[in-house]
């Protein structure tokens, strides 16, 4: 289990690196020079020149990216120069929105999801019905769900406000109920389907029709010896369900008018302030490596044969 | 993203089905040609300029004229949605291409060539997983500038991974079949095996993954036109249109941004089912 636990940490260490290391290069991918750039398209000479003396751009290219690395990592995520404020200090109000939202979609989607998944590989009525949804669940994008929710419950019956994200615990709650359920809508149905068909699966094993030849209970079989077996794929498909939160929220905070990092990030770029941009992108893809991370050891952790075999 | 999920589960629940007529297939197919029709007939059959604006017009409920009324700036909806389904189309049309053409090249170069071409790609194809498409189009977006191109190459680079791993495993397979190793034997070069041999017959595992892979591109794409960052307005596309019309929505006159949705929803919905059926027809047939 060590090995295997160590073997992970020093693949997911060279995942983020490689991973910073593009979203820092890629800005000299781009038409024209790096400093106006970073100035967001409309600088002074005085400006640039500042930029140039910030960002080291006369240093070679690797030094650069090694201190942009070493800052990032203390915490200074450098300067936004439309704003003309540090990144950090404007990312900081806007995390928690995007957190919250991202946590609230999650446990619909657990909660929701597998207990759909569940109720239709146990039940073969509901199971019909169930497919249909989500057939029509998974096609439908985060902001399609956004508007037909906000033409129904915020517009037509006023139950939910129409934008924002409210303040305090409860306020957030009742403001970031339709996004969540926007952001959450095609994972459920995806959740739903993965669960289904991992189930039924287990439950066509030959343990389980051991256990239930000997008079197992149903409910303990469920519990005992289908439901630890299924949940391997169920949390493989979490870790892609983080990524999709993570891209989903970006347009679901759009979507509501909701003030996070999603929102942050579009403006940011329709504004060209590439320091934002960087810092953002590099926050999102660092949570979404480090979840699948987290993915992989739990599921050694559920199977202990993945221990040895699943090193790739 | 799907993709790999549904061929390799798709074999467990095949059997007897094959024979019977499937409808739900028949249903997504039909609607994929009307559509794809639609796009290419838009000049002809849409009744009205998709860009006329007729301010006195605003938000007009169905009638003779405009079967499905009115934007808030008073543009034919039905000719805009007809006009929408070129880009709406064309765009993840692209991505699914380039991702397909250069995901296969590389599939059957890892699998037949192995070693450390093969250990090489697969890291890369790793790292490439850890960025979310949308994300990925968006960075694409800041660098480039907003429009169609960015956002159609960063969706291309983003599916590649996706692509290339199915496919690499069942050219892996196919690899090993007796078939392949006979032409080996007889000492056809290694370009004749790989296009002549191997390529043909996971043709079928390829097309089945772009199937799949059009429904995310297509949802993608339309949610870079949705956040602003695509094609500009007042082109229609359909992403846009349910952008564009969350304005009216709060005015009582949701229509807009509902139809371009349905459209995309019915659109995507089409394209998986049509995918999966196909996965478990060849995945039956390769047993």
């Amino acid at each position: 289990m060590a090995l295997f636990v160590a073997k992970r940490l020093v693949a997911l260490v060279l995942t983020l690196l490689v991973a910073s290391f593009l979203i820092y290069g890629s800005l000299y991918l781009a038409p024209g020079d790096p400093a106006t750039q970073l100035a967001g398209g409309r600088a002074t000479p005085e400006v640039l020149e500042q930029i140039r003396e910030r960002y080291q751009l006369d240093e070679p290219f690797l030094t650069r990216y090694w201190d942009w690395l070493t800052n990032v990592l203390q915490g200074d995520l450098g300067q936004s120069f439309v704003y003309r404020q540090d990144v950090s200090s404007l990312l900081a109000p806007r995390v928690g929105n995007t957190v919250f939202l991202v946590l609230y979609a999650a446990l619909l989607i657990l909660g929701v999801g597998v207990t759909l998944g569940l109720a239709s590989a146990l039940r073969r009525r509901v199971g019909s019905v169930v497919t249909a949804a989500t057939a029509i669940g998974m096609a439908t994008p985060a902001f399609v769900a956004a508007i037909v929710l906000i033409t129904v419950f915020a517009v037509n019956l006023g139950w939910f406000p129409v934008f924002g994200a409210g303040t305090g615990f409860l306020g957030r709650l009742w403001h970031l109920t339709l996004p969540a359920v926007a952001l959450a809508f095609a994972w459920v149905a995806y959740v739903t389907q993965i669960t289904k068909a991992s189930v039924r699966e287990e439950l066509s094993r030959e343990h389980v029709e051991t256990a239930r030849s000997r008079g197992i209970p149903p409910r303990l079989i469920v519990r005992r010896h289908v439901f630890r077996n299924a949940l391997i794929p169920i949390t493989t498909v979490a870790g892609l369900t983080v990524a999709g939160l993570i891209a989903g929220a970006v347009v679901v905070e759009q979507a509501f008018g909701i003030s996070g990092l999603g929102s942050f990030l579009v403006q940011a770029a329709s504004q060209k302030d590439f320091a934002v941009v960087q810092a953002i992108a590099l926050l999102l893809v660092a949570t979404f490596v480090i979840a699948n991370a987290i993915v992989d050891l739990l599921n050694g952790l559920l199977d202990p044969r993945l221990r040895l075999t699943g090193s790739g | 993203m799907a993709g790999e999920v549904a061929l390799s589960g798709a074999g467990a629940r095949a059997g007897s089905r094959r024979r019977r007529r499937d409808w739900v297939m028949v249903a997504c197919a039909t609607f994929i040609v009307v559509i794809v029709a639609v796009a290419l007939l838009a000049p002809w059959i849409a009744p009205h300029d998709p860009n006329q604006v007729d301010i006195v017009a605003s938000h007009e409920a169905p009638s003779a004229s405009h079967p499905l009324g009115t934007d808030a700036l008073g543009r034919d909806l039905l000719s805009r949605l007809i006009w929408g389904a070129r880009l709406s189309l064309l765009g993840p049309a692209l991505i699914v291409v380039i991702a397909t053409v250069v995901g296969t090249t590389i599939a059957i170069l890892a699998a037949w060539m192995g070693g450390w071409f093969d250990g090489v790609t697969s890291r890369v194809l790793d790292i490439l997983f850890a960025f979310p498409g949308l994300i990925f189009a968006i960075l694409a977006v800041a660098l480039f500038g907003p429009g169609l191109v960015a956002p159609v190459i960063a969706l291309s680079i983003a599916y590649l991974p996706y692509d290339a791993r199915v496919l690499r495993s069942v050219a892996l397979r196919e690899r090993n079949l007796p078939y392949i190793q006979a032409c080996y034997v007889e000492g056809l070069p290694t370009s004749a095996i790989t296009t002549r041999h191997l390529l043909p017959n996971i043709l079928p595992f390829v097309f089945v993954q772009a199937t799949l892979s059009f429904g995310y591109a297509l949802v993608d794409l339309a949610a870079v036109s949705y956040l602003g960052l695509g094609v500009a307005p007042p082109t229609p596309e359909w992403g846009l249109m349910v952008a564009n019309g969350q304005a009216s929505i709060l005015a009582g006159y949701p229509e807009e941004s509902l139809y371009a949705g349905l459209l995309i929803v019915l659109t995507v919905v089409s394209f998986n089912l049509l995918g999966d059926r196909l996965a478990t027809r060849f995945s039956v047939r390769a047993q």
